[in-house]
Order: structure tokens, then sequence, then C-alpha cells
């Protein structure tokens, strides 16, 4: 192009014409890719649209079946990792993988010496660390701990591992998923510094806000297919959204509805310690009709909250009442029987068996009784019927009832699970994080069916650390901080600034 | 040298991989006989005429098979919900016990009521052994590895003591044994003159009762997601620790059965060589069978076979029978492999 300087004008990595089929499916079809010296290319796609598949091939996890890939004008063999490693390739891993019991150090230091050698060289690693962190403000202690460790600093290890060892092209998959707004605004700008000394970047994510704000160019996939590239300076938000997603998307704007009557609440319920900060002293109304939103730093009593409404926490004091009663002995399968839908945090983990079927996870919480049981015989017929259904119903894309579930992309996989938690008209909805780590088509489809069981009259409770999606969807936010929980306000009673400086502990109004 | 996970296992490979993991299993072995001097096609041709080149061969293997039937399902049970039982031996002997005590004149009622009294009481003792363990750990996190394996040894030091003490027989020399069970507890020959009995029926039975358990019923299905993923079962409201207790009843139930249908049908009496290691051997059963019910059946017969052919064997070429141990661990080794091959591809380099 004509703005192109001719020191970016260097071609250090060309993926041409990449194709891989898992059986039927086509994961990548024929995707041209090009990374210039020093520029930052950001991979936009839906989750399945075939970014992770992209960068498995170019890390020789998979071979293309066709297709070639050059680094530095050379050609690079398929299925090796170790030749993207040392054609100067590093990848930073949305999981990190870093072993808890090293320093920093050692986990940087770690696989790049022989192990013939008796021991780690120390003082030379330690001195080019020093001199990598202070050249790209990636500051960190190479004697701490990799245990002790936040997720932000875990990250920049990750970074200076790679460039440690002399990764001239870094990929970084999902990097801002874990981030602080803070966190992501350093990593960022470490970015810039890296690509001012002359490195390439490929910045794979689905926020679109981040993809403006740090990459020079965007590469859109979509359903395995190149549906489009653009430079950052020459296109908007909204057209990279239509080319991710095929068509125009809006965020729901749920218009608010009269609040139904008190379905579940908490008065003044205290929980213990046992898992993350505790619960202090919380008053809650969830209201049939009413998304009521939870905002709040991660780490600040959601997990104590989302127990409670889960069934798998009780109130050390205080009461949780189900219409206007508390329940008799409180269980999971109690929330349930109760009519409580809960989507978990984890989907992997909590959510899904992942070696299991999705016919087998779909009956997970309903397998007792009828339909799909009797006597205690279970209608295998009857399940997979169910499962089709809402296969169809969600638009789950998957190749078969009876694939196991740990082949679904997240997003298919969150589909699903609002299924099952939906299908049964439940009285409350606890969603926990229900759209992280979803591209925008998902996360529209999400937050349009929790609207959609708010206008069936449940009572929805949202907890999410993301303010944007708390601010579009909820009728009613309370800001949750330190285990204590604000009172309620209403749509646009406060700014964004405001309830910020509540998530940040500065003070929650008392109600 | 990668692993890398196969999208969907071929059906065919399903088979040729196994296949393929008893010829590398006779291959070793194969350089083991040679190292005794003998011509290993000679050894393998022994091995399987001693298994099965005769009537009495075949039913002398199945007569084998049969508590590692048993002790390998009890074993598939538990490890299919991740209860790891280790302990079948002691459940095997708990069930030699009960039998005994039963069925040496205490109850005097007719073989058909007496027989199905004997079975539940059996399996009732059984599974409270194993029940011990598994509270253990849903309660207190005490690993089960441990608490199962170190039971096999107290319950063995108890048959001892019962076998001195109270349950010796008066007529029996001095020797550690117990007296015979009476004639209508013992399980009836099925050929006449051939040691194979009705335990053999009844752990066929008991099989194709964990398959259906396990495919069919909600049971199962809470057993198979507690082990694949105990948290996000508890969280879809699957009462984890009531479907390990009920698991630890199945499991141990069906390692006393073993020890019943030995005394009952075979043995006649409780000793302490009453099993032979069966509670051991039925993790490489249940492992071979890859904790399926019906592939128990097929993994102890040929496990069976391979001891049963061997002693016949070293009897004949002077190959010494150890020769069986070697090759059923070595079955159980590339067995394990070709299941991972089957599962994942190899990438070199």
């Amino acid at each position: 192009m004509a703005d192109d300087t001719a020191r970016q004008a260097q071609i250090v990595l060309r993926l041409a014409g990449i194709t891989k089929r898992f059986g039927a499916l086509i994961a990548n079809d024929a995707i041209d890719l090009d990374l210039k010296r020093g520029e930052i290319v950001a991979l936009l796609g839906e989750n399945g649209a075939g970014k992770t598949t992209l960068m498995n091939i170019l890390f020789g996890h998979y071979v293309a079946d066709e297709g070639a890939i050059e680094a530095f004008g050379k050609p690079l063999p398929p299925g090796d990792p170790r030749a993207a490693l040392t054609a100067g390739i590093g990848m930073v891993h949305q999981h990190f993988t870093l072993a808890d019991n090293l320093t920093v150090l050692e986990s940087i230091a770690l696989g790049t010496q022989s192990i013939w050698s008796p021991r780690l060289d120390r003082a030379s690693a330690r001195a080019r660390i020093a001199r990598l962190s202070a050249e790209f403000g990636l500051a960190i202690d190479p004697s701490r701990p990799v245990s002790e460790l936040a997720v932000g600093e875990r990250q920049r290890v990750e970074i200076l591992k790679a460039l440690y060892r002399d990764a001239r092209v870094l990929i970084l998959d999902e990097p801002t998923a874990v981030l602080t707004p803070g966190e992501t605004e350093a990593l960022f700008a470490t970015l810039k510094l890296l690509v001012a000394e002359g490195l390439s970047i490929i910045f794979i994510s689905h926020k679109l806000k981040e993809v403006m704000a740090v990459a020079d160019r965007v590469v859109v996939l979509r359903g395995g297919r190149l549906a489009g590239e653009r430079r950052t300076a020459q296109t908007t938000r909204r057209e990279l959204a239509a080319l991710m997603v095929g068509q125009e998307v809006s965020l729901p704007k749920a218009a608010p509805r009269e609040p139904g009557p008190v379905l579940l609440e908490l008065q003044s319920v205290s929980t213990v310690a046992a898992s993350g900060t505790p619960l202090r002293d919380v008053s809650l109304q969830l209201h049939g009709g009413v998304i009521t939103g939870i905002a709040g730093v991660s780490g600040n009593g959601q997990a104590a909250l989302a127990g409670l409404l889960s069934g798998t926490l009780s109130p050390r004091s205080g009461q949780l009442l189900i219409g206007e009663a508390p329940p008799p002995g409180w269980s999971p399968r109690a929330a349930l029987d109760r009519g409580i839908a809960r989507i978990p945090e984890d989907r992997h983990a909590v959510g899904t068996v992942a070696d299991m079927s999705l016919t087998e996870n779909v009956i997970s919480e309903r397998y007792r009784g009828k339909p799909f049981s009797r006597y205690g015989m279970i209608d295998w017929t009857a399940a997979r019927k169910f499962a089709e259904r809402l296969i169809a119903a969600y638009d789950v894309k998957c190749p078969s009832p009876e694939t196991r579930i740990r082949l679904l992309s997240g997003g298919n996989m969150q589909k699903l699970i609002l299924g099952r938690a939906l299908d049964p008209d439940p009285v409350v909805i606890l969603a926990n994080q229900p759209t992280r780590g979803l591209d925008i088509g998902a996360v529209a489809y999400v937050h349009a069916r929790l609207i959609d069981a708010r206008d069936r009259g449940a009572a929805v409770l949202l907890i999410s650390e993301d303010l944007d999606e708390i601010l579009s969807l909820s009728d009613r936010v309370h800001v949750i901080a330190e285990g204590k929980i604000s009172r309620p306000f209403a749509r646009g009673e406060k700014s964004v600034g405001e309830l910020g400086e509540m998530m940040a502990g500065l003070g929650l109004e008392a109600a | 040298m990668r692993l890398e996970p196969k999208p969907r296992p071929s059906r065919v490979m399903l088979v040729v991989y196994p296949l393929g993991a008893v010829a590398a299993t006779v291959l070793i072995a194969s350089l083991l006989v040679m190292t005794s001097g003998a011509s290993p096609l000679f050894v393998f041709w022994l091995v399987l005429k001693g298994a099965a080149g005769s009537q009495f061969a075949l039913l002398e293997t199945l007569t084998r098979a049969t508590p590692l039937i048993f002790t390998g399902l009890a074993v598939a049970v538990a490890f299919r919900a991740r209860l790891w039982n280790i302990g079948a031996e002691a459940q095997l002997y708990v069930g030699g016990i009960v039998t005994v005590v039963l069925g040496t004149g205490l109850l005097p009622l007719p073989a058909p009521i007496l027989i199905p009294v004997i079975m539940l009481a059996t399996i009732l003792a059984g599974g409270l052994v194993l029940l011990g363990p598994a509270i253990l750990k849903t309660r207190f996190g005490v690993d089960e590895v441990v608490t199962t394996l170190l039971l096999n040894f107290v319950v063995l030091l108890f048959v001892s003591m019962l076998l001195e003490g109270v349950l010796k027989d008066p007529m029996g020399l001095g020797w550690p044994q117990s007296q015979m069970v009476s004639a209508d507890a013992r399980l009836p020959r099925i050929v006449e003159g051939r040691r194979l009995h009705y335990g053999f029926v009844i752990a066929l039975v008991a099989a194709f009762a964990v398959w259906f358990v396990m495919k069919k019923t909600t049971l199962g299905y809470e057993m198979r997601a507690v082990g694949a993923n105990a948290e996000a079962a508890r969280f879809a409201g699957i009462p984890v620790n009531a479907v390990l207790m009920k698991t630890a009843l199945i499991s141990g139930g069906l390692a006393a059965l073993g020890g019943f249908s030995e005394v009952a049908g075979l043995k006649g009496n409780l000793t302490l060589d009453l099993s032979s290691g069966f509670g051991y051997t039925g993790i490489v059963v249940a492992m071979l069978a890859m904790l399926n019910p019906l592939g128990v059946v097929a993994a102890a017969i040929f496990v069976a076979g391979i001891f049963v052919g061997a002693d016949a064997m070293s009897r004949a070429a002077g190959v010494p029978s150890y020769i069986a141990e070697v090759m059923v661990a070595t079955a159980l080794l590339t067995m394990v492999t070709a299941i991972m091959l089957s599962r994942y591809s190899v990438r070199w380099r």
C-alpha cells in the first residue's frame, strides 16, 4: 500500500491458502495472511471462526490439508512445533502455561538450556530478563514464585518468556480476557513498544474496542473463511462487527417492564469464607420481570452470591427466601426443584461433563423422573430427542447429539447450557458471567435469550465483570465490593464513573 | 514425539489396535521364551492347547475366569465412578467368610432358598467392607487407594485368625481351614465330572446386569457423570457422595460374590489360599476391558486362559509358568498403549 514505509514492507510471516478440514467441517478455508515487520494485526472472529485452528497450524499442532507457511522468507515445515519457535515465532496463550512451583526466572529460562547442563546459569539469565523488562516496560521481579503473581503479571512473564527466546513475531491469544482495564492499557503500551523495536504481533481477539485501539490492520474470519481485511484507520467498529457476524448486530435495547413480585430474596445474608470473599450482611430482592445486574471486580463475593443461588452454598446467618418462605434444606437439587436455572461461571469444569455426549449433558439436571427416566431407567430416545430440540432451538453447531461436549467451541457449549437452563421455564435465572470469552454473535444471542426469559416474567440475576454488559441489560444494578452490596440503582441513575468508583471499593452508598 | 487427539476414533481402529497389542504381547513373550531355550511357536501352541485345546482345558479356563469376572466387574464399576477400589481381594475373602458362616449349618434351609440368602448376605458384607473407605474418602478426604489396599492385609489376617479360631474345622487335622459348607449351600457343577460350576453362569449374569445398570439406568448415568467430572455432577444436582456410597456397595458386593462363588462352587471351604490374587488381577482384567462390563468377561477369559495354558505348557516344555505373569503384564501394557493410540495420533518430531 502507498502509506507503507520501506521498514514495514518486509513480510515476516506469510500464510498462503491454508485449508484444514475435520471430517465434513472445514475449519479453515483457503486463508491468506501476511504479517509485516513492525505491525500489529488483529485476528478477529467469532468462536469457531477458525482463529485457533489457524494458530495451531502455524505452531505445528495440526498439519494443514493445503497451503504453506513462510517465516522470514523461508518455508516452515508443517507439523513441527519447534520449527515455529526456532523461526522466532512466540505464542502467549489465553490459559497460561506456567508452573506454580517455579520462580519467574526459572519459568522463563525453562527449556532454553541444555538438559545436560548441571544447573541454570542464573546470573546471565537474570541480566537478560532485567534488560528485556526494562526495555519493554514489563516490570517483574525474577525471583518471585509464579504462584504469587497476579494474572496480569503472569501474562508479562509469558511475554518475557517469548522475548527471551528471541521471538520476532508474537502471537497473543485473547490477551485481555483476564486483565483489568489498567492492566490492559499497560499491555497495549508494551505492545506498541515491541512493534517500535521491529517486532510483529498477531493479536487474536473478539473485542472490537481493543482491536480498534491497538491494531494497525484487522483480518476478520467468519465460518473458517476470510471475511475481510481492513486498516483500523479506515474502518469502524460497526463495519468490523458486520464482517465478523455477517450481519449488522445491535445490542438489545431491552425496554423496561413493570417489576413483578419478589421471587427470591436475601435478608442480611452472610456466608462462610470457604472459597473466596464471603458475603457480609447482603440483602437483595429479585423481582419477576426484572434483570438485576451485579457489577463488580471479580473476587468481591460474586462466587458466594452465585453459590447461594446455585444451591452449593447456604447462608451462615440471615435468610434466603424463595417466594415468601425459606426453602427446607438447600442444595443444587433443591434450587432446581424450586425453578432456579443456573448458568455457571466456568462452563468447562462446572457447567458440563466434557467427556460425556451432548445428550448426556442436557439431561444432567433433569434425568430424574419424566420424561427422561421411569422406574430408574433412562429413556435415551427421549433424551436424544430433547438434545436435538435444544440443538435446533439454540442454534448449537455440532456434528451430532452423540458428540462429546469437549469438542464444542465455547459459544456452542454456552448455548447448550443456556438451552438446558431455560428450557424448563425457570422462575429465577442466575447468569454468572454468561458471555465471558464469547464472540459478539454469541453474546447478542445470550443477551436476547435472557431478555426473553425476563419478558416471560422470570427474575434474572446477572453477575458480570463487564460493565457494558451490566448496563446494557440490567433494569437495576447493584454494585458488589468486598462482600458487601449496594442499594439497587435504576437504569441510568449512576454514571459509569460513579459505578466504577464504587466497584473499586471507594464506598458503597448504603441503602 | 507428540500426541494429537483424534476427533473421532474409527471403529476399525478400535479392533485393529487391540489385535496389534496381542501380537506385540506374543512377540515380547517370545523373546523371553527363547532365553529359556525353547521354541516360542511350540510354547505358544502348548499354551493355547493347555487353555483351549480340549473340553477339559476350556472348562478349566472358564473355571479360572469365574472369580476374575467378579473382581474385574468390581473394579470396573468402581473405577468408572473414580472410586479407586484396590481392595477387591479383601472383599472377596469377606464373601468367603460369609459363605462358610451361613453355609455350614447355621441356616437349615433348602438350597433354592439358602443360596440366594447367602448371596444377598455376601453382597451386603462385601459392600460394607468398601463402604468404610468410601465414607472416609467423602467425609475426611482419606485416599481410598491406601485404605482399600491396606484393608486387604487386615482382612487376610482376620481370616487367618478365624481359621485358627472360631471357624477352624475340628476335623481338619490342624490345618487352618474351615468346615465344608453343606450340600445345600453348594453350587452344582455345569458338566458332570468337570470343575466348572454355576458360579460362572452367575458371573455372566452379573456382567450383563452391570452393563445394563451402567448403560440404561439413572444410577449408571450418575456413576459415569461423577467419574467424569464430580464437580459438574454436584452442580447439576447429582448427589455425588450418595452415588459413591452406592458404587462402593455394588463394587464390594461384586467382589464378595467372587468369594462366594469360589467357596460354594469350587473349594467347598474357606482357606487362606482361596484367592491367588484374584482381587489384584481383577484390576488388570478391568483395565484390559477398558472398564466395559461385557469386555470384562472376555478379558477375564483371556487372562485365565494364559494362566491355565501356561501351567500346562510348563509341565510339557519345562519353561517356567511365570511366563504367564509376564504375558499378562505385557498384555496390559500393550493394551493400554493400543487404547491410547486408537484415541490419539502420534506425530514424530
